[in-house]
C-alpha cells in the first residue's frame, strides 16, 4: 500500500492535492460510512480520504452531516456500517483502544467545551499529563510554550468564564494541539463566535495550515474554505455530493444542488 | 429575577408590626387560656428542671455530634462510589449498576428506625465472633447504610447536570472515561451539589436521635432518663433548643450557598 516515499513532506501542506495518489498513504480513508440516530439516518454512505497535510473542508447545509462525520472520525459516535481507517490502521474494527486513537486526533468543537472549572493552563496540560503521562514541569512549558504561539500567554492562569468567544475558542484548539496530534478535526469552530471574533481563530487555523497539519474543517466560512482548502466537499443529506479543489467547487460546480447552496450563501452575503 | 432585598414604606412596616404583635397575641391568649394549660406548662416548661438538665443534655450531645461527624466523612465516601456504579454504562457493567441501584431503592424504602432495629440488634445478635456489639458502632453503621442511598442521589443528580460535551471534550483528547469522571466530570458535579448535601446533613444531624433505640445513649436518650427520673417533660424542650441552635445556622449557611450559586449563574460563571 505505502510506497518508500510517498513524497509528502511537510512543505507539500498547502499545495492542493487532488486526492490520494497510487502511492500516497492517506491520512484518514472513510469507506462507506452510515451513521443514524433512532430512524434518522444522518451519513449515508461516506467515502472520503484525507492525505497527509491536506486541508479538506466540508461544506453544506446544517443537518448535511458534517459534524456527524467527524464525530465519527474521533470515535465519538459508534458508526452503523463502513470502516474508517487511519494511516492504514482500520480504527472502526471491534476491540480497537479508542483512548489509544483519540490520542492522535484532536477535535474542536462549535461550542468551545473547555473545562470551566480548570485554568486556561490546565486546561492545556489535562492530557498531555493524564494521558501521555508528561510530568507536570515539561507539560506546564511546552503548553506555555503553544500558548505564546498563539498569543494567549497572558491569558495562562484565567479561568475559560474570564475569556472571549474567540479566545476560549483559540484556548481549545491549543488543548487540541497540545497532545501532537497527527490530524485535527475542526467542527464549525467560528460558528458560535461574535463576528468581530471570527478572523483571530481563521487566522490560527491559516497558521497551521502552513505548517502542514492535516486537517478536516467543517465550515460555513465559504473565503476562509477557498482560501485555505485543498479540497472541497460538498454535503448533501448524508452523502458526499461532489467533491474537488476549490476553484472548480465555488466557480463552477457540477452538480445543482451545489450550485443552489452556494448561491444560498452568496445572497446571504457570506461568500 | 428576585430583588435581593424588599423596601417598603413606613406605613407598611407599621401594618407589619401591628399584624404580627395581633397574631401572636391571639395565639398566646388561646394557648394561656385552653384547660390544659396549667398542667402543660409545669410538665414543659419548668425552669428549675429545664436548667438543671441542660447541662447533662449539651454533654450527651457531644455523642450526637461524634455520630455525625463521623458517619457525614463515610456518607460521602460511600455515596460517591454508589453513584457512579450508577453511571457507569455499557452493558458489561449492568450488573454493578442494578446492584448499586437495588441498594438505593431498598435503602431509601425503609424507614430508618427499621433498618437501625434490624442492623443494631440483629448482626451483634448473630454472635459472629470477631464481629463488634458496640451500639456505637451499629449506630454509625446504619447512618452510613441509610444516608448514602440518599446522598449517593444527590450526586447523580450533579453527574447528570453536567453537559455530555464536557465528556466528549475530556474523551476527544484521549482521557480514559475513568480519568474523564476524576478529573472533569465529578469535579464540576460535586461544586454544584454543595448545597443539597448540605441540606441532607441538616436531616442526618436530626436523625441522630434514631439510634437511641439502639442503646446509644445520646441527647435523646439522656433526655428520656431525666424524664423518667423527674416525670417532666422539660428536658425535650432542651433537647429541642440544642437542635434549633446548631441547625439554623447550618440552613442559613445552605441558603446563602444556594444564593452565591444563583448569582455565579446569572453573571455566567458557573456553566
Amino acid at each position: 500500500m505505502t510506497g518508500p516515499d510517498a513524497s509528502n513532506g511537510r512543505d507539500a501542506g498547502v499545495q492542493p492535492i487532488a486526492g490520494p495518489g497510487p502511492d500516497a498513504r492517506p491520512a484518514v480513508r472513510v469507506e462507506g460510512l452510515h451513521k443514524s440516530f433512532g430512524k434518522l439516518e444522518v451519513l449515508r454512505g461516506i467515502d472520503l480520504a484525507v492525505g497527509e497535510h491536506e486541508v479538506v473542508c466540508l461544506i453544506g447545509a446544517s443537518g448535511s452531516g458534517k459534524s456527524t462525520l467527524l464525530r465519527c472520525v474521533n470515535l465519538l459516535e459508534p458508526i452503523d456500517a463502513g470502516r474508517i481507517y487511519v494511516r492504514d490502521e482500520e480504527i472502526s474494527a471491534p476491540g480497537v483502544d479508542v483512548n489509544r486513537i483519540r490520542r492522535g486526533i484532536g477535535i474542536v468543537f462549535q461550542s468551545f467545551n473547555l473545562f470551566p472549572h480548570m485554568s486556561v493552563l490546565d486546561n492545556v496540560t489535562l492530557a498531555p499529563r493524564k494521558v501521555l503521562k508528561v510530568p507536570q514541569g515539561r507539560a506546564e512549558a511546552e503548553a506555555t510554550s503553544l500558548l505564546e504561539r498563539f498569543g494567549l500567554a497572558d491569558k495562562r492562569d484565567e479561568f475559560p468564564d474570564r475569556l472571549s468567544g474567540g479566545q476560549q475558542q483559540r484556548v481549545a484548539i491549543v488543548r487540541a494541539l497540545a497532545m501532537q496530534p497527527d490530524l485535527l478535526l475542526l467542527d464549525e469552530v467560528t460558528s458560535a463566535l461574535d463576528p468581530e471574533l471570527v478572523a483571530e481563530v481563521l487566522e490560527l487555523i491559516r497558521e497551521l495550515a502552513t505548517g502542514g497539519m492535516t486537517m478536516i474543517i467543517a465550515t460555513h466560512e465559504m473565503g476562509f474554505a477557498r482560501e485555505i482548502a485543498s479540497r472541497i466537499c460538498f454535503l448533501d443529506a448524508g452523502v458526499i455530493l461532489e467533491e474537488g479543489p476549490p476553484a472548480m467547487i465555488f466557480s463552477s460546480p457540477r452538480e445543482p444542488r451545489t450550485a443552489q447552496f452556494l448561491q444560498r450563501i452568496i445572497e446571504a452575503g457570506r461568500l | 429575577m428576585r430583588p435581593a432585598s424588599r423596601r417598603y414604606d413606613p406605613r407598611s412596616l407599621l401594618i407589619a408590626a401591628v399584624s404580627t404583635v395581633v397574631f401572636f397575641g391571639v395565639l398566646g391568649w388561646i394557648v394561656v387560656n385552653s384547660p390544659g394549660w396549667p398542667e402543660v406548662q409545669s410538665s414543659f416548661l419548668n425552669g428549675e428542671i429545664f436548667w438543671r438538665s441542660l447541662p447533662k443534655i449539651v454533654r450527651a450531645f457531644w455523642v450526637n455530634v461524634r455520630l455525625f461527624l463521623i458517619a457525614e466523612v463515610l456518607i460521602l465516601a460511600f455515596g460517591l462510589v454508589l453513584a457512579v456504579m450508577r453511571s457507569l454504562p455499557g452493558p458489561v457493567l449492568f450488573p454493578v449498576r442494578m446492584l448499586a441501584t437495588a441498594y438505593v431503592d431498598v435503602f431509601r424504602a425503609l424507614p430508618g428506625v427499621l433498618v437501625i432495629f434490624m442492623l443494631g440488634f440483629g448482626i451483634p445478635g448473630l454472635g459472629i465472633a470477631g464481629v463488634p456489639i458496640d451500639p456505637f458502632f451499629w449506630a454509625i453503621v446504619t447512618l452510613t447504610f441509610l444516608y448514602s442511598a440518599y446522598v449517593s442521589e444527590v450526586y447523580r443528580a450533579g453527574i447528570e447536570s453536567v453537559h455530555p460535551s464536557q465528556e466528549a471534550a475530556a474523551r476527544s483528547l484521549g482521557l480514559s472515561r475513568f480519568q474523564s469522571l476524576r478529573h472533569v466530570i465529578l469535579p464540576q458535579a460535586v461544586r454544584r451539589v454543595i448545597p443539597p448535601l448540605l441540606n441532607d446533613f441538616i436531616g442526618l444531624q436530626k436523625d441522630t436521635v434514631l439510634v437511641s433505640f439502639i442503646g446509644v445513649v445520646e441527647i435523646f436518650r439522656t433526655a428520656q432518663i431525666i424524664q423518667a427520673a423527674t416525670f417532666n417533660f422539660t428536658p425535650y424542650l432542651a433537647v429541642a433548643l440544642v437542635f434549633i441552635v446548631v441547625t439554623i445556622p447550618l440552613a442559613r449557611l445552605t441558603d446563602w450557598l444556594i444564593a452565591r450559586d444563583k448569582r455565579q449563574q446569572a453573571a455566567g460563571g458557573v456553566r
